[in-house]
């Protein structure tokens, strides 16, 4: 141990660091010189389990591993599986299938950005007006499948229920509602002062450290590269909405904060085409009770909210897989933590770790 | 299955310039639903990978991969194996590169040419008991220092050993 | 004495009664999320379900300053050591409230890392099931948890050294 500079412990309990995790901080006076995140509070042992159950019964647990958006976790998994099987999904379940993941991931966004501003010093302002625009979302989500949370609303080969006139008018008047919300945060956040000076030039990342890194989703757009998952490898026929993907300059936090409230627009944009080209017809493919998936393996990707979300599977022939692996986006984000926090004072590590959206469940899985 | 490929010309030409390059080293190339998967030798998986990096682009690693194939019956399969999941951008082409490591066998660590390979490797060491040698802090990630046992291995019950 | 009485206005209560009237109406539960619950207990002290009603709406940090443990969520074996010190830094009188499946039995999750339940390492007063519980049913549970607050004799454990919890 190095007696020249403070050492302190951030966590497991610590009210900013979004979940149980423990950081040890070396502190130069008030500048962070080394970061070293110690994970595995919430280590569940999910893959373990998983090579323990079928296929079907593996669904729910993608739920509880990026709790914040379980629908994503859920579309990331059962598209993995659906292609190891070589299953084609009708067309109305994979434009339900949009308007989910797209609910979902203006649901993340959104209490993130309650969230993040939390971490910045706006204790709970925000963060009311975001969970009450939240909660008209859930409830969307609780008239669907019945459920908050852990929805589990995507099944393999399609969706388990189909989606009414009355949803159709709950989503529409759900998004004006969020129109109106970002416009009003827009006037609290966007050039408040202490925010910018949060947030302008803290946790600087270049676009070059961050592909270096592997860095995915929002963070890595916001410094400049135009990778989304949707736009270039379109799966559940994405290919067939128009969409921008938003990118950043600097880097930033506040690059960053930009990029997902702009991505908030485009969701909505999206779930809107969805809504008015959804096509008619069945809403879940024909699969086996048991289902016995031949043996293969497989890699995945999709982008979830929090960036790229992916699933290798491998199967041995049985109703059972041999392995599931999930590379999970914060896992990979997190990594990048030690060089965005490097120089930058204490009260910064929290912004900065607010600011790339990692959640614990999907870490330490 | 290989000659699939050629309805992938980008695939195509990456296996085929491995292939002349890595002669020896390059032990199968697959090719099913549309993943090109590269079977390669230990020994050289370095610099395959740095290969991949500087000549074809291939500039991240989106994750990396522990196998246990204590289950699978075939001639001289060795007990584990690691998966290296790349991709390039712009272009998005991924391919996988796999090697196969016996137990208590060393791997080189992929930390000097992918920074993300950091963490993904102290998980499989973690959950496999593989080592990564050069690896810069190889150290559980997940589990207690003092724990005994490697999870994802088949040998390792579900509940645990009390 | 009687001047006293006539000119001041007074009340006669049970000493029991009085100290458990203020403690249940004024419970600071400890903010300590650990897994999915912590969403849904957040959702619970937003504007909606507005967990203030009942003068719970000042979430601690600190264990030092609070009296209700909510734990939310899964607690692996390599939390429940820090999860334990946590509740022993908690001020006595305290409360412990098991939210969710996972906190009562382990839940979905009979692995390797997973406590098999909190209350193997704390006393719960309280378990609420369903994973996660709704809001709803947090506040549920912690009306119940009101109503035990409030049947309780904190008088005897004053009187009596012997009878208190951490001894």
């Amino acid at each position: 141990m190095d007696s020249k500079f403070l050492e302190i412990n951030m966590g497991p309990q610590h009210p900013s660091t979004h979940g149980v995790l423990n950081l040890k901080l070396s502190l130069d006076n008030e500048v962070v010189v080394k970061v070293e995140p110690n994970l595995g509070y919430l280590h569940r042992g999910m893959e373990k389990l998983w090579e323990n159950r079928t296929y079907a019964q593996v669904v729910p647990f993608t739920d509880r591993l990026d709790y914040f958006c379980a629908i994503s976790n859920n579309l990331g998994y059962v598209l993995a599986v659906e292609k190891l099987m070589g299953l084609e999904i009708p067309k109305r379940a994979q434009y339900i299938r949009v308007i989910l993941t797209e609910i979902q991931r203006i649901v993340n966004h959104i209490g993130w950005l309650g969230f993040v501003t939390n971490d910045a010093g706006a204790y709970y302002t925000i963060n009311f007006y975001t969970f009450e625009e939240r909660e008209e979302y859930l409830e969307i989500f609780e008239e669907y499948v019945g459920a908050r949370l852990t929805i589990n609303a995507i099944r393999i080969g399609g969706v388990p229920f189909d989606i009414d006139d009355k949803l159709i008018s709950m989503i529409e008047k759900a998004l004006v509602e969020t129109e109106k919300k970002i416009k009003d945060i827009d006037k609290i956040v966007t050039r408040n002062r202490i925010w910018l000076h949060r947030t302008k030039g803290v946790g600087v990342f270049s676009a070059e450290d961050a592909v270096q890194f592997g860095l995915t989703g929002p963070a890595l757009r916001a410094s400049g590269v135009k990778w989304d998952i949707r736009k270039d490898i379109p799966y559940s026929s994405y290919d067939e909405f128009d969409f921008d993907v938003p990118t950043g300059t600097a880097g930033d936090i506040y690059d960053r904060y930009l990029v997902r409230v702009e991505e908030i627009k485009q969701s909505m944009r999206i779930i809107r085409q969805a809504i008015k080209n959804l096509p008619s017809g069945e809403i879940a493919a024909k699969v086996p009770k048991v289902l016995k998936i031949p043996e293969g393996e497989i890699f995945h990707s999709i982008e979830a909210p929090k960036g790229e979300l992916g699933f290798y599977i491998k199967s041995n022939g049985t109703d059972k897989p041999e392995r599931v692996k999930m590379k999970s986006p914060s896992f990979i984000n997190m990594q990048s933590l030690e060089s965005m926090c490097k120089g930058n004072m204490l009260a910064d590590v929290v912004v900065i770790l607010g600011s790339l959206d990692v959640l614990l469940g999907e870490i330490d899985k | 299955m290989i000659d699939q490929i050629s309805k992938y010309p980008a695939l195509e030409n990456i296996f085929s310039s491995l292939q002349s390059v890595f002669k020896d080293s390059i032990i199968e190339g697959r090719f099913e639903k549309e993943e090109l998967s590269v079977k390669v030798k230990k020994e050289s998986i370095l610099l395959i990978l740095k290969f991949l990096r500087d000549e074809k682009g291939f500039n991240a690693l989106s994750d990396m991969i522990g196998l246990d194939n204590s289950s699978v019956n075939k001639e001289g399969q060795k007990r584990f194996s690691v998966l290296y999941q790349l991709y390039r951008f712009p272009g998005f082409e991924r391919i996988r590169i796999v090697i196969d490591v016996d137990e208590n066998d060393p791997v080189d660590s992929a930390y000097p040419v992918y920074k993300s390979a950091d963490w993904a490797e102290r998980e499989i060491f973690d959950m496999f008991g593989i080592n990564f040698s050069g690896h810069p802090n190889l150290r559980r990630i997940y589990m207690p220092d003092n724990f005994d046992g490697y999870p994802l291995r088949k040998d390792f019950p579900l509940e645990g050993r009390q | 004495m009687a001047d006293i009485i006539e000119k001041q206005p007074f009340v006669l209560a049970r000493l029991d009664e009085l100290i458990t009237w203020g403690q249940k109406n004024s419970i600071w539960p400890f903010g300590s999320g650990l897994a999915c619950c912590a969403i849904e207990m957040i959702s619970t002290l937003m504007a909606r379900y507005d967990i203030s009603r009942f003068g719970m709406e000042v979430m601690r940090p600190s264990p030092r300053q609070a009296d209700l443990f909510i734990v939310a969520g899964t607690v692996t074996k390599k939390m429940a050591p820090v999860v334990r010190r946590l509740w022993e830094q908690m001020p006595d009188p305290k409360w412990v409230v098991a939210m969710g499946n996972c906190a009562i039995s382990g839940g979905p999750f009979p692995t390797y890392a997973v406590l098999q339940g909190v209350d193997k390492i704390l006393p719960v007063d309280v378990y609420i099931s369903g994973c996660p519980p709704t809001p709803q049913g947090l506040l549920h549970g912690l009306l119940m948890l009101r109503d035990k607050v409030g049947r309780e004799h904190p008088t005897k454990e004053i009187f009596s050294v012997h009878d208190r919890p951490n001894k």
